[in-house]
């Protein structure tokens, strides 16, 4: 009988691991599971080109003209609900079981909710398409918006919200929007993009509370300040999809836990994409990457290890982007909190610039916007500095 | 036809974008020119902005690949090929002919 392999996860992730499973030649049965009842789709354009209403579903599509080649055994609209490590199978919502040879996990994760919003109309958060479907409903016929959290999901779709012509104010509960990823010098120009296209952005402001019945009103800060909302968007950042794991011996912790090449602590196991935090030998402990790039590039490697391959992990460098207000914003590389940044190209005030960080003056990552040639120069470099952890 | 520029202006490793009904990207490969529609066919960005190795472009933006040889899809994301157009190089000049597509190519 010829081999399983269950890939449990049907969003970029998981369908680029079927993919490197086939590109690999694995020519056994490959059981492609996935709780949304979609077929895979790509989520960025979630925030900006679907939700303004540019993009159709079909233009999101992630499925290929050559899909039908990998002959996958689809199981949409399925949620896997727990992993027996013994057999190697993965129990289903449907009360079906599929026995594998070999099993990916690539369940990514969901969007946090702010507590006590729920069943309150007028609030979403933005992860899937059903929630872009509704968010985008809700807007059509909303006045004023308030996003709470300025992250990149909250300013793509403040800025998506103010080409619809709606009031827009993101409330942030930190001092400086996006200082994690860009450091607060960065993150505090990318966030003056939202004055300079009439958002309203109040920073160092928590969030007391949502008032309205049956529907969202308004937002309650912290301060007591009321802001009236139509609709409210949460946007406070994403928790993994591992819960239905507890009991299966997988270790888990921030994430499914894996070494630099995917595996997790039980044999034939691979994590990949936003579920999994992976052994980083820079960082020298796991980290959960929820990069785009990096759910398409990474499943290669753990796919090839479930397959019995050994080796080299390939170098790559943490890369992601973020269209908003018409400005592209590009970073890549892995930043900590002393390094450096240094205008190398166009200035801040132009809203037209390339940053190097620099760590005891080497060049770590790179930040770009509207410098898309330049950025991939530098990208391409640090790719080529970086060492290939043995 | 449309000129494009002087060959000594697009050295080997460069590219670069003209307007045309569709912009197009045409690139120097080790003296080799060829020309495809700039815009990657997966989501907005100029294909002349991205990174030429050996006869392939990735997309600056998602590192879709094409061939410039024949337009066709070399690394995911993008599903859609892209157009080739045919290059004419005379007496020091690069002309590009859109809607013709490339010798040799699909």
């Amino acid at each position: 009988m010829s081999p399983t392999v269950a890939v449990v996860g049907a969003s970029l992730a998981g369908l680029s691991a079927a993919r490197a499973l086939r590109d690999q030649s694995f020519d056994g049965r490959i059981v492609l599971i996935g709780d949304e009842a979609h077929a895979p789709y790509d989520r960025p354009p979630l925030s900006k080109e679907f939700l303004a209403g540019t993009a159709s579903l079909d233009d999101i599509s992630l499925g290929a003209s050559d899909d039908e080649g990998l002959a996958l055994d689809w199981r949409l609209g399925t949620t896997a609900v727990a992993l027996d490590r013994v057999s190697r199978s993965v129990l289903l919502s449907d009360g079906s079981e599929v026995r594998a040879d070999g099993v990916v996990l690539a369940t990514g994760a969901r969007a946090r909710r702010l507590p006590g919003s729920d069943g309150l109309g007028g609030v979403h958060v933005l992860r899937s398409l059903d929630d872009a479907v509704a968010l985008r409903e809700d807007l059509a016929s909303a006045g004023r918006l308030v996003v709470i959290g300025a992250g990149f999901i909250g300013a793509e779709v403040a800025s998506t919200a103010r080409t619809l012509g709606l009031e827009v104010t993101v409330v942030e509960a930190m001092p400086v929007p996006l200082a994690g990823p860009l450091g607060a010098e960065m993150g505090a120009v990318c966030a003056e993009l939202h004055a300079d296209h009439g958002t309203r952005l109040l920073t160092g402001t928590g969030v007391a509370g949502l008032i309205g019945t049956g529907r969202v009103e308004a937002v309650e800060l912290t301060d007591g300040t009321r802001l009236p909302a139509d609709v409210v968007v949460v946007g406070i950042g994403a928790i993994p999809n591992i819960e239905w794991l507890a009991d299966s011996g997988v270790a888990l912790g921030n994430g499914v836990l894996t070494d630099a090449r995917g595996v997790t602590s039980i044999p034939g196991v691979v994590a990949v994409g936003d579920c999994a935090a992976a052994w980083s030998v820079s960082a020298e402990r796991h980290v959960r990457i929820e990069h785009w790039t990096h759910a398409l590039e990474q499943p290669a490697t753990a796919v090839a290890t479930l397959l019995g391959a050994e080796g080299a992990v390939p170098t790559s460098v943490p890369y992601f982007w973020s269209d908003q207000y018409g400005a592209r914003i590009q970073f890549a590389g892995s930043r900590r909190e002393d390094d450096v940044a240094r205008v190398v190209e166009g200035s801040c005030a132009d809203r037209s610039f390339l940053v190097v960080y620099e760590r005891d003056g080497v060049p770590v990552a790179v930040l770009g916007m509207n410098q898309p040639r330049l950025f991939t120069r530098w990208r391409r470099q640090l790719r080529s500095a970086v060492p290939t952890p043995s | 036809m449309i000129t494009v520029c002087p060959t000594t202006d697009l050295p080997p490793g460069e590219a670069i974008r003209i307007e045309a009904e569709e912009p197009i990207a045409v690139f120097n490969v080790d003296g080799d020119f060829y020309a495809i529609d700039d815009t990657c066919t997966h989501q907005d960005a100029s294909l002349a902005d991205g990174w030429l190795d050996g006869c392939a472009v990735e997309c600056p933006l998602h590192a879709s690949c094409f061939d410039l040889r024949t337009g066709k899809v070399s690394g995911p994301p993008a599903k859609t090929p892209v157009r080739t157009h045919r290059v004419v190089v005379e007496d020091g000049m690069v002309y590009v002919q859109p809607g013709t597509t490339a010798d040799g190519a699909a």
